[in-house]
């Protein structure tokens, strides 16, 4: 969930290889409107799992970061746990720490995590053509567990002709048991270093975010829309109380996006 | 051992509600109402539009140390796209150029 990438659409990834050799080879060339419908099995929990644990390792290292920022910004390890298992979103997460203070802007951590995670909204509807075959509570049950990461590699297994349903849902359990493990384990280390700002911990958010807008990145495309984000949120830190600049320089990238759809 | 604080865990369970609405939403509105290309265009400029946005005030803020580790970090994350790698390498430049690891060192 931390490279958090461009929502442009499904993707297929190199990931599908390691994905397709867990997976029954008897599904070819089978699209979603044939007559071999995605089942929801164990079988495909387990095998979403598995496919998705080498993802989940490198989710972990951001996992750890997570928790320690999570400290800082004043959370308990349970708390940051509790956030971490069920908010399962990592960008919204670090995003949430960084402007977490005391006493707690309930308001503006609860509409900037949603803003943040309208993608999940496409993402999400993506997977109708698959998903339509299952029951809402399968789909629903699911669709909590859908992260960037396992997002990308159901899409990739799905395209590629697999037929398990539940491949969404297994790879989920993988990111959710790598991330909150990670988190337990850097709140608590977090926990324990004293003046962090000498320590340049003042500049791993700042690294974090950093990192995020790299593979946010989609070339030209993105320009204008990010220098306008830039300046207005700068304008808006200046002249405006609490944290309300992320959000008007979030929204003035995308209305510039909108306006130069044309 | 367990620290729960009410207000923290109310807002904690919001912000997961929010999330979840997001991630099952899509499925659910889309499933009614066709949305045009223009709406797609600014929800997929939205992730970049808010991280810039907090990136900003923090750079323009920051000290010179945040400015090179930050440009090391870009550079980083752009040629590897190691996530781990990236943070690490800016969180060692930072130390280096406030002196700590001389400090360290003797």
């Amino acid at each position: 969930m931390d490279d958090s990438q461009s929502d442009d659409g499904p993707v297929p990834t190199e990931r599908s290889a390691s994905a397709e050799s867990t997976v029954s080879a008897e599904s070819t060339v089978s699209g979603p409107d044939t007559d071999d419908p995605p089942s929801f099995s164990l079988a495909g929990v387990r095998d979403g799992f598995r496919a998705c644990v080498p993802i989940a390792l490198g989710v972990a290292g951001y996992g750890v970061v997570f928790g320690v920022l999570a400290r800082r910004a004043g959370l308990s390890t349970a708390e940051a746990t509790l956030m971490s298992a069920t908010v399962l979103a990592g960008a919204a997460q670090v995003i949430a720490v960084g402007i977490w203070e005391y006493p707690i802007p309930v308001v503006a951590l609860v509409v900037t995590t949603f803003v943040v995670n309208l993608r999940y909204a496409l993402m999400g509807a993506s997977l109708r053509p698959w998903f339509r075959h299952l029951s809402p509570r399968e789909t629903y049950g699911s669709l909590f567990f859908m992260a960037d990461e396992n997002w990308a590699l159901t899409m990739a297994e799905l395209r590629s002709g697999g037929t398990q349903g539940a491949f969404l849902l297994g790879s989920g359990l993988a990111i959710w048991t790598f991330w909150v493990a990670s988190t337990i384990l850097g709140a608590t280390v977090g926990g324990v270093v004293e003046d962090p700002a000498r320590w340049g911990f003042d500049f791993v958010l700042t690294a974090v975010f950093l990192v995020l807008a790299v593979t946010l990145w989609e070339g030209k495309r993105s320009f204008a829309p990010w220098i306008t984000a830039a300046a207005v949120a700068l304008a808006g830190a200046r002249f405006l109380p609490g944290e309300w600049y992320i959000l008007l320089g979030g929204l003035a990238a995308s209305a510039v996006a909108v306006i130069r759809r044309d | 051992m367990i620290d729960l604080d009410p207000l923290t865990v109310a807002t904690i369970f919001a912000m997961a509600l929010a999330t979840y609405l997001a991630k099952a939403g899509g499925m659910w509105v889309l499933d009614r109402i066709e949305i045009s290309e223009r709406t797609e265009a600014g929800l997929e400029a939205l992730p970049g539009g808010i991280i810039v946005a907090i990136l900003a005030p923090r750079l323009v803020d920051g000290d010179p140390a945040t400015w090179v580790a930050a440009g090391v970090v870009l550079v980083v994350a752009y040629k590897t796209e190691n996530v781990l790698l990236s943070l690490i390498v800016g969180f060692v430049t930072v130390l280096v150029l406030r002196g700590q690891v001389v400090a360290l060192l003797g």
